[in-house]
């Protein structure tokens, strides 16, 4: 019956859903082309406000002065490393945390389960914290972009129920041939976690790679260890700029608008090559924390 | 006596043996937790001391303490009362305007015939949501700046604006707005799709029976369906309104329109790092997550008595 129902021919209200979502796709895909556009302008063209979604006088200059730019190809390099360090740190923290609360025979599980979870609900503040990085030493230390995110509690939770839904019997039958809780979660629980291991993964990594606020609060002038997300905010804010390799264009009108959009762009290459690949894991992700959330 | 005692001790021995391992794994979890959730939260009690640099900090906690004096400044500051009224204002904007456009969109999309193409509106949707909110403060920049914005050169060129999308408050609290909603939209779909699709068919089946519409099947069918998810998300949206995504009032502000845009966490890290008022922005970041926190309590125990779902 319902085959039938589907087989049915697409009728005038299909066509107006359509019509909604291909505006949807425009409004998602017009703004990129805007700014792809004025990053390859002649800047005259762009004060002329010719340019809207195409390039006019196409020119690559801007591109060439963001790629010599040092700063800015280290800043890249750099947010490239912390989001390698954090994937693999973040992991091992949330897998750490996640397992031994799976344990019902555990005692204080329940205890440290709430106390866990009650920090999703209430944290210190900013305030508090930036003192308490002040006292530890972590102020302009590159290590306050690492440690403060290594477990979020959320994926944590994720990670747990996943495990809890792997057949206790695989882990008792390990148990009797004399297998510790460090065996079972090495050789049983992680090579069924793949799936989740990536997803949860790749949520840090997009995290780790689009955050800029630990780096603007805790490393105030420690501008070597910026990401690449606030050297972005402090060209747009226009607190810093790249420096061109004529420096007669620093007058030109125009080209710190083509400038800073050849900018964004390289900034935002990365993640919209990785996006369509790890999106369905990141679906997966999202219904996994909505089934047991 | 004695040999009950024994025989504990040699189960909390035995159990140890099988458990040991659990805590080791567990210690630098904690520690982490401690250190990072727990110990800010002593410093809170800055909250209630005084800022006065006159008195050196050596001196003891009790003697630099000053109740609520903190937490009065606040309230009897113009700028706080700003930051407040702005706050529940984009709250407001993001429920009424944003919280029902996933929803919407998800029933559109549940509704879509053409399976290849519903595929790639979906993932073309959570683009947005992958680009941080600094890149999307700087396509903001691109499409809606009055001298070379895309969306003015348009409106220009049919002889219309230009509109100072970023320079006047009230049209940039618009354009914030649906900025936002366009960033999550796509993405806030996933969790209602997810949960349509948990929709029992039957009930689909017996209201075209009853020659129910499509409308009608949206309205009866899909909605009562999805509504436990939907009440959970209602709560914890609730459960900000005091709160703020700071990156995105960061990312996107300007200082043209700052009486708008000066949020209560924008507001925090003004007056707190930025001019060294730690005491005072300490209470100020008290106060919001403790109405955040009692919302939210409420916004649960009260869902909990009127439908029956909530979040514990």
């Amino acid at each position: 019956m319902r085959k039938k129902g589907k087989l049915k021919r697409a009728t005038i209200g299909d066509w107006i859903i359509v019509f909604v979502m291909i505006l949807l796709i425009l409004t998602c895909i017009l703004p990129i082309m805007t700014v792809v556009a004025t990053s390859l302008s002649d800047p005259t063209a762009v004060m002329r406000r010719d340019v809207t979604f195409l390039p006019v006088g196409f020119n690559i200059t801007a591109y060439v002065d963001v790629i010599n730019d040092s700063r800015f190809m280290w800043s890249l390099a750099w947010t490239a490393i912390i989001t390698l360090i954090a994937v693999v740190v973040n992991l091992a923290m949330t897998v750490l945390c996640a397992y031994p609360l799976t344990y019902d025979s555990l005692k204080g599980r329940k205890i440290i389960t709430v106390l866990i979870i009650f920090t999703m609900y209430f944290g210190a503040g900013l305030i508090p914290t930036f003192i308490l990085f002040r006292t530890l030493g972590l102020l302009d230390n590159p290590a306050v972009l690492i440690l403060p995110g290594m477990i979020s509690v959320f994926f944590m939770i994720i990670m747990r129920n996943f495990f809890i839904g792997i057949p206790e019997s695989l882990k008792e039958s390990a148990e009797m041939d004399g297998a510790g809780p460090l065996t079972c979660l090495v050789k049983i629980y992680l090579p069924l976690s793949t799936p989740v291991l990536a997803t949860i993964g790749l949520f840090y990594a997009v995290g780790r790679w689009n955050g800029f606020m630990d780096a603007l609060f805790f490393l105030p002038s420690a501008s070597e260890y910026h990401p690449i997300q606030l050297l972005l905010y402090n060209i747009l804010q226009n607190i810093t700029a790249i420096d061109p390799m004529d420096p007669g264009d620093v007058a030109q009108p125009g080209m710190g608008t083509v400038t800073e959009s050849a900018a964004i762009v390289i900034a935002m290459v990365p993640i919209l090559c990785v996006y369509p690949f790890v999106q369905k894991y990141f679906v997966s992700g999202v219904t996994l924390g909505a089934v047991k959330g | 006596m004695n040999r009950s005692s024994e025989s504990s001790m040699g189960n909390f021995k035995s159990y140890m043996q099988r458990h040991w391992g659990l805590y080791a794994m567990l210690i630098l979890p904690i520690g982490f937790f401690v250190i990072f959730s727990y110990l800010p939260m002593i410093n809170l009690l800055i909250a209630f001391m005084t800022n006065n640099i006159f008195i050196p900090i050596t001196t003891a906690p009790w003697e630099r303490w000053v109740g609520l004096a903190n937490f009065r400044w606040a309230l009897d500051n113009i700028q706080f009362r700003q930051a407040v009224s702005n706050t529940l204002m984009f709250s407001f904007l993001d429920l009424v305007i944003g919280f029902p456009m996933p929803i919407i969109l998800a029933l559109l999309l549940n509704e879509l015939k053409f399976k290849v193409f519903k595929r790639v509106t979906q993932t073309i949707s959570y683009m947005p949501f992958f680009l941080s909110w600094i890149l999307v403060g700087g396509l903001m920049l691109r499409l809606f700046q009055t001298q070379t914005g895309a969306v003015n050169n348009i409106f220009m060129n049919i002889g219309f604006g230009p509109v100072p999308f970023l320079t006047s408050s009230n049209h940039w609290i618009f354009t914030n707005v649906f900025t936002a909603i366009w960033r999550g939209l796509g993405w806030n779909t996933i969790i209602y799709l997810a949960a349509i699709t948990a929709v029992n068919p039957e009930l689909y089946e017996a209201a075209e029976m009853d020659g129910a519409t499509r409308l009608k099947k949206m309205w009866h069918v899909t909605l009562p369906g999805i509504r436990p998810v939907i009440v959970t998300l209602l709560i914890l949206t609730l459960g900000g309104i005091m709160g703020a995504d700071m990156a995105r009032f960061l990312a996107t502000e300007n200082h043209l329109v700052r009486d708008a845009s000066t949020v209560l966490p924008i507001f925090v890290f003004r007056w707190g790092l930025e001019g060294a008022q730690y005491h005072r922005a300490a209470a100020v970041g008290l106060i919001a997550s403790v109405i955040n926190l009692i919302i939210l309590f409420s916004a649960n125990f009260t869902s909990r008595k009127i439908t029956g779902n909530g979040l514990w």
